[in-house]
């Protein structure tokens, strides 16, 4: 595949959270409200990208045996900087999200991704897969995001939306389920409902 | 009347066939035409169990099981507002007030069921037209089972959006009616039971203030008497005649027990079910009286069939027959379990006040697991005595 396909194929019939189901267990946690949720996806994005390409340079000198504590220790040198970074300049994002940051050390998309591709391919491709993982991670975590933080909290990024069109006046109340991590799992199944709906190749019998 | 019904279903019939104008709305003429007349198609292939009751006589049996708790939880919501409104125009305990507390009753809960039915038909046909099913029967029950077991003040458009969340994702999504694992009118109280907990917290409902307007006053159930720590100030009684704050028809005992009665004599609902889940609470009940820990465990076992929605859950919910387990055996467990679990969850959790809802849907879950474990060991246990018998005979041989 070309390169410019290797970052559109995980939007639709390769998407890491709606076909491949994984990176669920973050999808769940930080999408309560928009803002965590990009920060997640961006640094997740990062992680996957620059993981891929380290590894994939590595690749022909990673002894088999143990190859997957030389993928860890790549993809735990880049979340420390990641998670360093967040404190740095996005403290308040950064308590938010507290151990999921962390977290995405064993994030499934990423050792996936560094499994399954980077160990077997060039260096440009493996930064492409990256950046198409990340980013198909990040639709489903964003359009996740503002759902449960427009309709659980009635506020997108912060800024009180839903107050101040006057829906409260009449009537309208915030839906305290979307902000409980079983509706991100409800709202992602929905997503992969439609998608599968639509997309014939992904139904099995 | 009936022919000339006939004749102008006849003469409009050519126009939902294949090929007529309207042949998109197959499904939903189809199901007007079955529900005003018995089919006159007959199945051609394989072998079918020929039966009076099908679906829709099944379906309409349950709701006549319904009426009783219907019309007394309607009484029951006049009932209520006549002793905590500030306002009302008969004076109480005359006959007069008697029959405006049914009226009242039945004018507050006419929008949520005109409510209930329309959003949960409306989807049911949709997915009917997209799918080129028949519309299933099923949501006939369902949809009266809703706004009967939700406060009477809840807003209707809530009502509206838990309905469409239980239709679509609560049946629909696997593939329609007889396909749901949870019981939709359950998912349907779940869903306004944890999104909009200030109007279903189950600790205390709104009885309503007034007949047109939002006004309510907020009443302490038993249950949410409890979980604060004082008994039930209802005596017993009260509480098995359903004179008590609640859910709109939920709180009659006497009322729910005459529904059991017409489910058990046509055999539609399961009387293993509705034993065994009064079995299982009632065992979990004595259980905590013996533990005797504290004023809760020290209430006497038989108060919990009495209050909430306990024995609205056994006998209509529980016995569902989609979503309950199949097998006797499983039926048995699966009744237990439940009636244990309502009980454990309102004694142990002060959060849930009504631990019926969510027992029944946990249990639902586990009613395929429980079926499959039965059926397993029955196998086991037939080759065991294959195996058995076929050792005797080698020896008998000998």
């Amino acid at each position: 595949m070309k390169n410019l396909d290797l970052i559109k194929f995980p939007f639709s019939k390769n998407n890491p959270i709606t076909v491949q189901v994984l990176g669920v267990c973050s999808c769940l946690a930080v999408t309560a409200q928009l803002k965590p949720a990009v920060v997640m996806a961006v640094s997740v994005t990062v992680v996957v990208a620059l993981a891929n390409l380290i590894i994939s340079l590595l690749r022909n000198t990673i002894p088999p045996r143990i190859r997957i504590i030389v993928q860890l220790v790549v993809v735990s040198t880049l979340v420390v900087l990641v998670d360093q970074f967040l404190k740095a300049y996005m403290y308040d994002v950064s308590k938010q999200l507290s151990v999921f940051v962390g977290l995405i050390i064993t994030n499934c998309i990423v050792m996936g991704r560094l499994e399954a591709f980077a160990m077997s391919n060039p260096p440009v491709p493996s930064l492409c897969d990256g950046i198409g993982n990340g980013l198909g991670y990040s639709v489903i975590l964003v359009a996740l995001g503002f759902v449960r933080e427009l309709f659980g909290s009635g506020t997108l990024w912060g800024y009180p939306i839903v107050e101040k069109l006057g829906l409260y006046g009449i009537g309208y109340e915030n839906n305290g389920l979307m902000i409980m991590p079983p509706m991100a799992l409800i709202l992602a199944g929905i997503i992969i409902w439609i998608q599968r709906t639509r997309n014939k190749d992904l139904q099995e019998d | 009347m009936f022919d000339k019904i006939r004749s102008f279903i006849d003469k409009i019939k050519p126009n939902f066939v294949e090929g007529g104008k309207f042949a998109w709305l197959q499904s939903t003429f189809e199901a007007f035409e079955t529900f005003a007349f018995a089919p006159n198609t007959v199945t051609t292939r394989g072998s079918h169990v020929r039966d009076a009751v099908d679906m829709k006589r099944a379906m309409i049996t349950v709701v006549i099981a319904l009426i009783p708790a219907l019309l007394f939880g309607m009484w029951n919501i006049g009932f209520q507002t006549s002793i905590y409104a500030e306002e009302w125009p008969y004076e109480l305990g005359t006959a007069a007030s008697w029959w405006y507390c049914l009226w009242f009753g039945f004018l507050r809960m006419l929008p949520l069921i005109v409510v209930s039915y329309a959003v949960g038909l409306g989807i049911e046909f949709m997915f009917a037209q997209i799918r080129h099913h028949e519309v299933n029967e099923g949501f006939l029950v369902t949809g009266l089972l809703i706004p009967m077991i939700v406060p009477v003040t809840t807003p209707l458009w809530q009502l509206a959006l838990a309905v469409a969340f239980a239709v679509v994702l609560g049946k629909e999504v696997f593939g329609g009616s007889g396909m749901n694992f949870l019981n939709p009118a359950l998912v349907a109280r779940a869903f306004l039971f944890f999104s909009y907990p200030t109007h279903m917290s189950g600790s205390s409902v709104w009885v309503a203030a007034d007949l047109w307007g939002s006004d309510a006053v907020s009443c302490a159930t038993p249950l949410g008497e409890l979980a604060a720590g004082s008994w039930p100030s209802d005596s017993a009684w009260d509480l098995f005649i359903g004179t008590v704050t609640g859910s709109t028809c939920e709180t009659s005992v006497l009322a729910i027990l005459l529904g059991a009665v017409v489910l058990l004599a046509s055999g539609i609902g399961s009387w293993r079910i509705m034993l065994s889940v009064v079995l299982g609470g009632g065992a979990m009940g004595v259980l905590f009286n013996l533990i005797g820990a504290n004023d809760y465990m020290q209430l006497p076992f038989y108060y919990h069939f009495l209050m909430g929605g306990f024995m609205f859950g056994a006998v209509f919910m529980a016995t569902d027959p989609v979503t309950s387990a199949q097998t006797n055996k499983g039926k048995w467990i699966y009744g237990l379990l439940i009636g244990a679990f309502a009980v454990l969850l309102r004694v142990l959790n002060p959060a849930y006040p009504e631990g019926m809802m969510l027992s029944i849907l946990l249990m639902n879950c586990f009613a395929p697991l429980i079926d499959h474990c039965v059926v397993a060991s029955n196998i086991k246990r037939r080759e065991r005595r294959i195996a058995a018998v076929a050792n005797e005979r080698k020896e008998a041989q000998r």
